[in-house]
């Protein structure tokens, strides 16, 4: 199998323009930048890319992957149930979080887009925390003062988002050229989906990673769907990987839905980063089997064989049919294991479900450091000051 | 004491606290080698180096969106954007992302940022090089609004602003960049936010103003002296947070209130200070509160000085606040 190398680019065997093919399994993918796999479909690892992890790696990264999905499960049931507002499920993506953030060192940032809470979770963001944010009350970091999954967890290195696509993107690049400035031994790890790589902010961020060489990895996860534009429709460019070399930065594809070829590929431009040899893009290729969030049905636009097809290609199934082959993983395990997680869960939702509401100061509060006079008085005559109770302002529908 | 230019002492305010705060660095278009457009940031580069003085590629988006994930690590950035008019396509993220950094981490992100950008009418500049847009950035929370008037403040304002925890937009007023000059304590000097200045005391009617304004209304003043009518000026300085109670004391003090700005009048920061004053003090005003602004049209390149408050404009103004 070929090295995911720009020389091994043949113009006459190139595939037609992305805008030209149907959202097609990996299989078979003849892109450019060639597709990096470790994981066969059958379980097995191509010897000569496996990144010989131990035993206790592997088993966590299979670990985090399914906690992540029962977690994310739960949490589209919780949204279903009305309990949370808004959820944005990450089912099918977990490979992609999950092994490249396993590629960090716990002193490395993230900058997070919307379906990378797993990778906050990883980074020790208590359970029943992640789900008071989805909730917004007293428990959340955020002080339930965004949407759910906008989770912030400073502690970890994990940075709060914005909902706007994109803009995360610079800030990757600005944090990692301070990283740089101070010569902290840091590298910045920068998410965005397909959809983002369309936005001003992209061009922005990879043009100045580039040109200040900075110690960064940005991953972009391809899940095919900007809500409901396909891949194909957002970009005519054979690949997002390729738009790398114009930028003057290595642009790696990667089989997102391969964990040990995502940790691979990261670990890869992590140490390059590390070493000072400059940014790196991965174009982690996956799919987004469910809606863009609870408030979206994929079934409007998209062919349901078009999801069969990459549930065949299931990143968990896949990694513990390797795990079983090497006798690490079994069914009681995996029974033990997800009862774990289930009991877990369970304690903390009821844990997080039991917290009040924030505190009505919160509604000024950081703003800025200090509230202002002017905004203090605006609060104290009409909330503080007039009786105000948490059911003012609704609006009868 | 030193006798600065206002574009001097952004200069020496700048250099005082890179040399005082390693965190402090400073970033923009032609900021390095050439000093910037209008010379702001000459000779730091070769005082400090290229790691804390450099250009950048020619993208506002960038400029600011980078600076953010600078400040969010824990530096001090100072981003130049090189006119205030170019600063459109970084709108996004210094509203989106600097100004709710703090509010919506609860805390656990901040960002402590400046963004410096000449701004104002008065030199030729047409629409694209003199525009004042400092309400967009007054109606957005999460962001302080500072706008000095005099080298000394320029100097002390700008580095409380570096110092502040919070997001800056430090807009500088070219028109007066080299033609105000006065004296600058050396050294260490600040000026806190949100302090507002009286620049004149007078009894007759309260006129308010920052930037270029304020000087014209200083000469504005001069002329209604000679007419018998004192005219207090009060500078706020900052315009977000605001110091209220400078310019409540001193119209109920006068019961006459003109405010000054050369951006387009309708929703201008005129209008907040007209509400305030209506809102807080109402009992104590003998006239109506005029807006003395620019027109709401795109900024004039020939007709500038039309389109410029001036002293006629603003005596006038004032007289509508005794005769209505």
């Amino acid at each position: 199998m070929p090295k995911p190398n720009k020389t091994t680019k043949k113009k006459a065997t190139r595939t037609p323009p992305a805008a030209q093919r149907p959202a097609a399994a990996p299989e078979g993918d003849r892109g450019s930048p060639a597709l990096l796999s470790v994981l066969r479909a059958d379980g097995t690892v191509d010897a000569e890319r496996d990144p010989k992890l131990p035993a206790e790696t592997l088993l966590f990264l299979y670990e985090q992957m399914v906690q992540v999905r029962e977690f994310d499960r739960r949490m589209l049931m919780l949204q279903r149930q009305g309990r949370i507002g808004f959820y944005g499920p990450i089912l099918g993506q977990e490979a992609s979080t999950i092994g490249s953030i396993a590629a960090t060192e716990a002193r490395d940032w993230i900058f997070p887009a919307l379906r990378e809470g797993a990778a906050a979770l990883m980074r020790g963001l208590p359970l029943e925390v992640a789900i008071a944010q989805l909730i917004g009350n007293e428990l959340d970091r955020c002080k339930g003062r965004q949407m759910p999954c906008h989770y912030t967890y400073r502690e970890g290195n994990y940075y709060g988002m914005s909902s706007v696509i994109g803009t995360q993107i610079s800030h990757a690049t600005g944090a990692a050229m301070a990283a740089k400035i101070r010569g902290d031994d840091v590298v910045v790890l920068g998410y965005m989906g397909d959809g983002a790589t369309s936005a001003n902010d992209f061009h922005a961020g990879m043009n100045f990673a580039a040109v200040f060489q900075v110690p960064c990895v940005m991953l972009c996860q391809n899940n095919h769907w900007a809500i409901s534009v396909p891949v194909s429709a957002q970009m005519v460019s054979e690949t997002i990987a390729i738009k790398a070399e114009a930028y003057g930065m290595p642009g790696v594809r990667v089989d997102g839905n391969d964990v040990l070829a995502v940790y691979v590929a990261t670990k890869e431009a992590v140490d390059r980063a590390r070493r000072g040899g400059g940014p790196t893009f991965i174009e982690a290729v996956t799919y987004r089997r469910l809606g863009h969030s609870s408030s979206d049905d994929p079934t409007r636009y998209r062919d349901e064989a078009e999801v069969a097809a990459w549930e065949k290609r299931d990143p968990i199934d896949r990694f513990r049919r390797y795990l079983e082959g090497r006798d690490l993983w079994d069914e009681p395990r995996e029974e033990a294991f997800k009862q774990d997680i289930a009991d877990r869960v369970n304690a903390a939702i009821a844990l997080a479900e039991s917290a009040g509401p924030p505190a009505a100061e919160s509604l000024i509060t950081d703003v800025f450091a200090d509230v202002p006079a002017n905004l203090k008085r605006h609060y104290d005559d009409t909330i503080a000051g007039a009786g105000a109770t948490e059911a003012d302002g609704h609006f009868p529908l | 004491m030193a006798n600065m230019t206002l574009l001097g002492a952004v200069n020496d305010a700048m250099a005082t606290e890179m040399r005082n705060d390693d965190r402090v660095v400073v970033f923009g278009e032609d900021v390095g080698k050439k000093g910037g457009v209008f010379g702001a940031t000459v000779g730091l580069q070769d005082e400090f180096g290229t790691d804390r003085c450099f250009d950048t590629p020619l993208s506002e988006c960038g400029i600011i969106g980078t600076g953010i994930g600078m400040a969010v690590y824990g530096m001090r950035p100072v981003a130049e954007i090189q006119f205030l008019d170019f600063i459109y396509p970084a709108f996004d993220q210094i509203v989106s992302e600097a100004a709710k950094m703090r509010y919506r981490s609860g805390g656990e992100y901040t960002c402590p940022m400046v963004i410096r950008s000449p701004y104002g009418g008065g030199i030729r500049g047409g629409h694209y090089h003199s525009q004042s847009s400092e309400a967009y950035f007054c109606h957005t929370p999460g962001l302080k609004v500072v706008i000095p008037s005099t080298p000394a403040d320029a100097k002390g304002l700008l580095i409380a602003s570096i110092r502040d925890e919070d997001p800056v937009m430090f807009l500088e007023p070219k028109r007066i960049y080299r033609t105000v000059k006065g004296e600058v304590p050396e050294g260490e000097h600040v000026v806190p936010l949100s302090k507002g200045r009286v620049v004149r005391e007078g009894t007759d009617c309260t006129v308010v103003a920052y930037g270029a304004m304020v000087h014209i209304c200083e000469q504005a003043a001069e002329q209604a002296a000679k007419q018998g009518r004192n005219l207090e000026i009060v500078d706020p300085r900052t315009l977000v947070p605001l110091d209220e109670d400078i310019i409540l004391s001193s119209v109920k003090k006068t019961g006459r209130c003109v405010v000054v700005y050369e951006a387009p009048k309708t929703c201008g920061y005129g209008a907040e200070i007209a509400a305030l004053i209506a809102e807080q003090v109402i009992e104590y005003l003998e006239g109506p509160v005029v807006r003395v602004a620019g027109f709401d049209t795109p900024f004039p390149y020939a007709l500038e000085n039309l389109y410029m408050p001036d002293v006629r404009r603003i005596l006038e103004g004032v007289q509508r606040t005794f005769t209505w």
